[in-house]
């Protein structure tokens, strides 16, 4: 079964159709990759499904639950986190505080307790610290742990959000362009992490990438699109070797 | 400059840094606990209103300054405080009652309020809160059977076990009661800024689209946080209303509203430690000018007491050199020093860039 069923996703912003009629479903431990010419939706896709906007039509399933109709923050609690296109991060935080935001939706105390510091608020924060320990030394964040956000470089920033993201310990992680900006190396870690994440962490990951040395690495799957509809769909390989990719890219005419 | 070896979580998750911080912060609670014995009436009492302005300046930044929406209807939290507080006490509960009522008409006000206030932000919630200070001001005077009206109310006299906690018979028990209330609700904020609690309101402030993406539910976590601000504010405005003794509508002013949001500005937005810093100059600057007008009198001869508006002018200038030439207030002014001293000769001019402002809420995709 797949863990996340997406069918017939549209959504009309007065005349302009972002996306129209996309279909695909992403199995367990599956890195499935969109890709697509500027302005195709692929971001718009990775909105809907984390619900920040509302679909025109169409279904979200997401591990057996229809999530069309959810509220935005009611998506994470399910297991899924995501990153964005331009860092959204909390930037008057420090990295440490950043990752333990992302601890949010595991959450036991309720304010009074926090106010009051019980004891049981302490032993929950030891336990988010350990896990957020792990997470940074995963992605190598140590040496930034107490810096704030504001002040890092733009690839160190890029890192931290994928770090917020899995601190959630989602089961599915939306990568929004994950190597966008980042140099040769800092791409090629991405890589490495994207594949110990399904490996080590038995993640599913969907992402939307420009760079396709990057998407031919790591993924199974590959979605094109363009002008908001699916153009071809399966291998990176075959999806490379489509015609209708290649003219999208080209810019040249879609054979009919 | 001095580097701290950790060795468990813990040492992150506490309040303080190490001995010498918790020694300090000690050693100030000492000092403010021995004021009655070291300074007169008439300073016990100024040290007895910055108190409960710090009280109320905490309230405001935890709104403004870690949840990042901007309020300037806070006096109308402060009149609820005061008002629950003495009319209950007039019909007989005792103050360990009616303070805590205090805190909870306030806090439940806010948050009611905040339900429909929070789908706006930054001028509009500001426009928003302003109209509800004047509902409140209205109501007021319309409740006269229970507000006294447009004659006033009487605070009466505090008794907590048979003590006498009398604003003028017994000054130093009630420079006490502040002290003690300042204390725990200060100890309370602060713990709640290293809880999860805390974290989904500067999560709420920095970025409100990655804030849900993580699970949290914004206008809950930001109603929160208008409810807590409230209650903190409705506390001061119990306090206040004591101070005063007696008092009416008038008491809380825009004026109020303004100086509060001052007191967070000036002192440091996103800091527990503005809000002293700010509440010490809202309240000692005007007391400043006036002794120095004394002193000009006396020994220049010259009588500027005969200007009107001055003293006010004088105070707003120093305010607005404040916001041009500190905008991280008083607060980053003090980090600032610490840490010239912390790497003499190693600090750099450009090592503190000016930050973003806080009320960036409008990022919402």
């Amino acid at each position: 079964m797949s863990l996340l069923e997406v069918e017939d996703l549209a959504i009309h912003f007065g005349g302009v159709k972002a996306v129209d009629g996309v279909s695909f479903s992403v199995a367990p431990g599956e890195v499935f990759s969109i890709i697509g010419p500027n302005g195709a939706g692929k971001s718009t896709i990775f909105n809907l499904i984390s619900r920040i906007y509302k679909p025109t039509r169409g279904t979200i399933r997401f591990d057996g639950t229809e999530i069309t109709g959810f509220q935005a923050h009611q998506v994470a609690p399910l297991g899924i986190a995501r990153t964005f296109q331009n860092i959204e991060l909390f930037d008057h935080s420090t990295v440490l505080d950043n990752l333990l935001m992302g601890r949010h939706t595991h959450r036991s105390t309720n304010f009074v307790q926090d106010m009051l510091f019980l004891p049981a608020v302490r032993r929950a924060e030891r336990a988010h610290r350990r896990r957020v320990e792990e997470v940074m030394e995963f992605l190598e964040l140590e040496a930034y742990r107490e810096k704030m956000i504001a002040g890092l470089p733009y690839g160190v920033r890029k890192v931290v959000e994928i770090g917020r993201a899995l601190a959630v310990g989602p089961k599915l992680i939306l990568l929004d362009e994950p190597a966008s900006g980042l140099s040769v190396e800092e791409s090629q870690d991405v890589a490495f992490w994207i594949e110990d994440m399904r490996r080590d962490m038995g993640l599913t990951v969907l992402m939307v990438e420009h760079d396709m040395r990057l998407v031919a690495q790591v993924s199974d799957r590959v979605l094109a699109v363009a002008n908001g509809k699916p153009l071809a769909q399966g291998t990176p390989s075959q999806v490379k070797a489509d015609p209708g990719v290649q003219a999208a890219y080209l810019g040249t005419e879609v054979a009919q | 400059m001095k580097v701290i070896f950790k060795t468990s979580y813990d040492r992150d998750i506490d309040l303080h840094k190490d001995v010498w911080s918790r020694g300090r912060i000690a050693a100030l609670v000492a000092v403010m606990a021995a004021l009655p014995f070291l300074v007169g009436e008439y300073y016990l009492a100024e040290a007895t209103n910055t108190l409960i302005w710090a009280l109320a300046g905490m309230g405001l930044m935890l709104l403004v300054g870690h949840s990042g929406q901007v309020s300037l209807g806070h006096a109308a939290f402060l009149a609820i405080g005061a008002y629950t507080d003495s009319a209950l006490m007039n019909i007989g509960l005792p103050f360990v009652v009616t303070f805590p009522a205090a805190a909870l008409a306030a806090g439940l006000f806010g948050a009611l309020v905040a339900i429909p206030a929070v789908r706006m932000s930054g001028i509009y919630l500001a426009i928003a809160t302003l109209a509800l200070f004047v509902i409140v001001e209205e109501m007021i005077i319309i409740l006269e059977p229970i507000t006294g009206g447009v004659g006033g109310i009487q605070a009466p006299a505090i008794e907590i076990a048979g003590i006498s906690f009398d604003r003028y018979g017994h000054l130093d028990h009630f420079y006490w009661l502040c002290l003690t209330v300042v204390v725990a609700v200060t100890w309370a904020y602060a713990n709640l800024l290293r809880s999860p609690t805390g974290r989904s309101f500067l999560a709420v402030r920095d970025s409100e689209v990655s804030a849900r993406a993580l699970g949290i539910n914004v206008t809950r976590t930001r109603a929160l946080a208008f409810g807590l601000s409230c209650a903190m504010t409705g506390l001061a405005g119990a306090l206040m209303g004591h101070y005063i003794a007696f008092f009416n509508y008038e008491l809380f002013s825009v004026f109020i509203s303004i100086n509060l949001l001052l007191v967070v500005t000036i002192g440091g937005l996103g800091f527990i430690q503005g809000a002293f810093f700010g509440a010490i100059l809202i309240t000692a600057v005007p007391q400043l000018i006036a002794i120095l007008r004394g002193a000009a009198r006396d020994s220049l001869g010259v009588d500027i007491g005969g200007m009107p508006g001055l003293d006010t002018m004088l105070f707003a200038m120093i305010l607005v050199g404040f916001i041009i030439y500190e905008p991280t207030g008083l607060y980053g002014r003090w980090l600032k020093t610490k840490v010239w001293f912390e790497l003499f000769p190693l600090a750099r001019r450009d090592m503190f860039r000016r930050q973003k402002s806080y009320l960036k809420t409008e990022r919402q995709k």
